[in-house]
């Protein structure tokens, strides 16, 4: 069986981020002194402005760029060692991905199996089985034929969802998976990001729909420059929090009088709070009673 | 009718049509990296970066593949450090290094004119070539076709998604590093058969070509490498009758096919997008 799909429990990979700067070579300092951890089997949100440093998170986080000060451990290890054991599986954004590449969906899933083949890559038979799993998991089979680049939107994403289902890591990165993508795809996104933290995985997503993250984040880290907050969503998604990290750069609206007249709240000011797609509504008192489903 | 059959009789022919048709296949499956890469500049400026190191390797009684080489990675880590240190952009710091590489290399051919040899490797002339050089060749072709048989996958995956390499442990650095240097090495097999100016031809057309015909990397290759193969024998056999530049013939070969897939590819020719677009509107073709 395959070593890194079935760990026994107790060996499952944590991480710890350690008061991590990044100064890129430019001079810009992007993060400071960034610290929080997470523990097997937890959704975490990555959230923050525009240029706050969540992907220079993630690519600390993949040894991408070296932090001039502090330490990433992934299950207790070096980032080298974790990669070197297949720790880490990561989804790009659709941006970064060229997709006139002379690939098909099975052999991206199949770039997934990469780490766990020897030096020439010779796919065996549990590659091409991981492969197909994956693919039937996402509901990618039927199209596993096409190139890239004939897939929809939502297909793309979902390729990219099995590649990473295919190399089984403990470590799942998701640098704004829900961009581009409708409202099925992201519910069928959560759902499988769900069954993976039940698996006992660790998920880090990046996002700007902030309606979505208390619907499926156990956790949440508010970035900007550097970590202002970290940890179990209901303590840290606030409304104080999310001033904090988003300050001017949020859209607030207050509801109309006759919306509140309707609204089953208590008296006092509904905030409705959005820094993209999916706004997200507070109670007066900070706490978040959930998403918008449609515009008002 | 025999008469197109004398270039078998010769045994120069036959080892010139092999060496060819050799190197012609290994630059065709290169092709493939330097295209999906865009490294078709860079592939130019290292095939003519390393004309200079031909003359001195010959000055110094090397083997003059060993001091091609040299003289493009030089080429390379100029290229490469100018690149980090000056607001210049990048592809007028190639022209530079290049032009510059290549301006020396002829400076030094032209203090010994009467060399044939050097003339034969620098200008490409397949069908004048020393045995011993024809060794070199082979040599170099299979180390380059044995490399990319032992890392084409991570090299591929490199050029697709880096970020997934070092998600397989693996190093993207490494393999920019290995495509500069097989390109190098596959520059000085390929000069002697087709001449440094011609050389860049053999190292993106087959490439280019197939990528108009596959869909899939490995059906791009197979094509990229049966085009150079077959042209690189075909234009090493055409020479002997036009008596003259081999390369022109091979790389004239290859932008024929270039034009007739361009035009006719079945998927991503010009008249298939054309038909296809009709077709989606409604109209007759
Ligand atoms: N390669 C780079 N060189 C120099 N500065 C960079 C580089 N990449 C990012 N930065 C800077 O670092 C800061 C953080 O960028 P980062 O990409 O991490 O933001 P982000 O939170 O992911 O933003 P977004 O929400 O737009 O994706 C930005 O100010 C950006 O301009
Ligand atoms: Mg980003």
């Amino acid at each position: 069986m395959d070593g890194a799909l079935v760990r026994p429990p107790g060996t499952r990979a944590g991480l710890s981020v350690e008061g991590v700067s990044v100064a890129y070579p430019n001079g810009h300092l992007a993060l400071r002194d960034a610290s929080f951890s997470l523990q097997p089997g937890t959704v975490c949100g990555l959230v923050g402005v525009n240029g706050s440093g969540k992907s220079t998170l993630f690519k600390a986080i993949m040894g991408l760029v070296r932090p001039s000060a502090g330490q990433v451990r992934i299950g207790g290890e070096k980032v080298q060692a974790a990669l070197k054991r297949n720790l880490v599986a990561y989804v790009p954004q659709a941006e970064e991905v060229d997709w006139s590449f002379p690939v098909g969906v099975r052999d991206v899933v199949m770039m997934g199996r990469y780490g766990h083949m020897n030096m020439l890559r010779i796919p065996r038979a549990a590659d091409r089985q991981a492969v197909d799993a994956a693919l039937a998991r996402v509901g990618m089979l039927d199209l596993a034929e096409r190139q890239i680049g004939e897939l929809s939107g939502g297909q793309r994403k979902r390729v990219f969802l099995a590649r990473a289902l295919a190399q089984g890591g403990e470590l799942l990165l998701l640098d704004e998976p829900f961009t581009g993508v409708d409202v099925t795809t992201e519910d069928a996104i959560v759902e499988l990001l769900t069954q993976l933290r039940d698996e006992g995985r660790i998920i880090l997503v990046s996002t700007h729909n902030l309606g979505s993250v208390p619907t499926f984040c156990d956790h949440v880290v508010l970035v900007n420059r550097t970590v202002l907050a970290a940890g179990p969503t209901p303590e840290v998604f606030t409304g104080p929090n999310l001033l904090r990290a988003f300050g001017g750069a949020l859209r607030q609206h207050s509801l109309p009088e006759q919306a509140k007249a309707h609204a089953p709240l208590e008296a006092g000011h509904v905030v409705v709070l959005s820094d993209d797609e999916r706004p997200l509504v507070m109670a007066p008192d900070g706490r978040v009673l959930g998403r918008l489903t449609q515009d008002l | 009718m025999s008469e197109l059959l004398i270039p078998f009789e010769y045994d120069y022919m036959l080892r010139a049509m092999g060496i060819a048709g050799l190197v012609g296949a290994v630059a065709g499956l290169l092709s493939c990296y330097v295209v999906l890469k865009g490294w078709s500049l860079m592939g130019d400026a290292l095939s003519h970066a390393i004309v200079p190191g031909v003359v001195l390797a010959w000055l110094g009684g090397i083997p003059f593949a060993i001091g091609a080489f040299a003289s493009g990675m030089l080429a390379a880590l100029a290229m490469a450090g100018l690149r980090g240190r000056t607001p210049i952009r990048e592809d007028a710091v190639i022209g530079v290094v290049f032009t510059g590489f290549f301006g020396l290399g002829l400076f030094l051919l032209s203090l010994f004119p009467s060399n044939v040899r050097l003339q034969t490797i620098i200008f490409g002339n397949v069908l004048g070539i020393a045995d011993a050089d024809i060794i070199q060749m082979a040599i170099i072709a299979c180390v380059v076709a044995l490399a990319l048989g032992i890392w084409g996958r991570d090299l591929m995956l490199s050029l697709f998604d880096p970020v997934q390499l070092v998600a397989a442990g693996g190093n993207p650095g490494h393999m920019r590093i290995l495509l500069l240097m097989l390109l190098a090495a596959t520059a000085v097999a390929g000069l002697q058969a087709v001449g440094a100016v011609l050389v860049i031809g053999m190292l993106v057309t087959p490439g280019a070509t197939a990528y108009l015909l596959a869909d899939r990397f490995g059906r791009m290759a197979a094509i990229a490498t049966f085009i150079g193969a077959s042209t690189g024998l075909v234009g090493a056999y055409a020479s002997y009758f036009l008596d003259g530049s081999t390369g022109g013939s091979i790389v004239a070969l290859q932008a024929a096919i270039f034009v007739a897939v361009l035009v006719f590819a079945p998927k991503h020719g010009i008249r298939a997008t054309r038909r296809a677009a009709a077709k989606a509107v409604g109209t007759p073709a």
